[in-house]
């Protein structure tokens, strides 16, 4: 083979490998599944955090033009800086807000609420944390929004200004 | 008598245990090919962070309810995507994965064969 040849190819293979290396060095390093993206929201039902008796079902949700689903846990910190958005989302809008307790005692559930208010239309338990995973989570908080039962975005982590920003659009 | 007695005990034990540990042994083997998306390099089978210990009880509880490895990984997959598994599926995707090795295979036994003639000659 002649050696311009080589050289060009050489040169061409390296250049092919540098720009994939440059490609994942810029991408974002944090998985965050984004399946349920478009898919109908899985079946589920939930007992109710402050009366066991009343369960919340996924179908209640399919009718619903936005809704919010928010999982979260008195124990996980992060779920208090994105609090006071969720109580304002609530303040300023007819969005209905559904809660998901995740892998929490309900008492300390109960006090998180009454200690920094009640942003939720209804809070669900999920104490086993089984829907979260249906929901395809895995952790909280994470938030989803629904339009007539579709999830179309979700937010892994602490929602911020942004997300609520993007949510009040929906409305408009 | 006694014997007889403990001997059958033995026997009805074993075989009471053989379709348990099958059981356990294709949960296992199912942990351990699902990924710990939440650790840094582990499996399920290896990690006994939060996330870890839900997504085994819930693989456990399905395949003590009859479901099949293929169902368990196609429902994760639908949740999590194709990196929850560390074997990929064989899709469109996934393609260039399979059957690179093979192409490396082929280009590599063609260009030794030639050298191989060329110093013949």
């Amino acid at each position: 083979m002649n050696i311009k040849y080589r050289i060009i190819i050489l040169t061409v293979t390296l250049l092919i490998i540098f720009a994939l290396f440059l490609k994942v060095l810029n991408s974002n390093k944090i998985y965050q599944p984004n399946q349920m993206i478009g898919k109908k929201i899985p079946e589920f039902i939930l007992e109710d955090l402050f009366d066991k008796k009343i369960k919340i079902s996924s179908k209640e949700l399919l009718d619903k033009d936005f809704v919010v689903i928010n999982i979260w846990a008195s124990w996980c910190i992060p779920c208090r800086v994105e609090h006071p958005l969720l109580m304002n989302l609530k303040k300023n809008n007819q969005i209905s807000i559904i809660g998901i307790n995740y892998k929490d005692e309900r008492i300390n559930a109960k006090n998180f609420l009454k200690t920094y208010g009640n942003p939720y239309q209804l809070v669900g338990v999920d104490s086993n944390g089984e829907v979260s995973i249906q929901l395809g989570a895995y952790g909280v908080p994470e938030t989803y929004v629904l339009n007539k039962g579709k999830i179309i975005f979700k937010n892994i982590g602490p929602i911020n200004e942004d997300f609520v920003t993007k949510i009040l659009q929906l409305k408009k | 008598m006694l014997f007889r007695k403990y001997f059958l005990i033995i026997i009805f034990f074993l075989f009471n245990a053989y379709p348990l540990s099958a059981n356990e042994e294709l949960k296992n083997k199912i942990y351990k090919n699902v990924r710990c998306i939440v650790c840094q390099g582990q499996s399920i089978y290896e990690s006994n962070s939060d996330f870890a210990l839900d997504l085994k009880k819930l693989i456990s509880k399905k395949i003590d309810t009859g479901e099949s490895e293929k169902q368990i990984y196609d429902f994760l997959i639908s949740r999590y995507g194709e990196w929850i598994v560390f074997t990929p599926r064989l899709n469109f995707n996934s393609l260039i994965l399979w059957l690179l090795p093979l192409i490396v295979f082929a280009v590599g036994g063609f260009l030794i064969f030639r050298l191989n003639t060329n110093k013949k000659k």
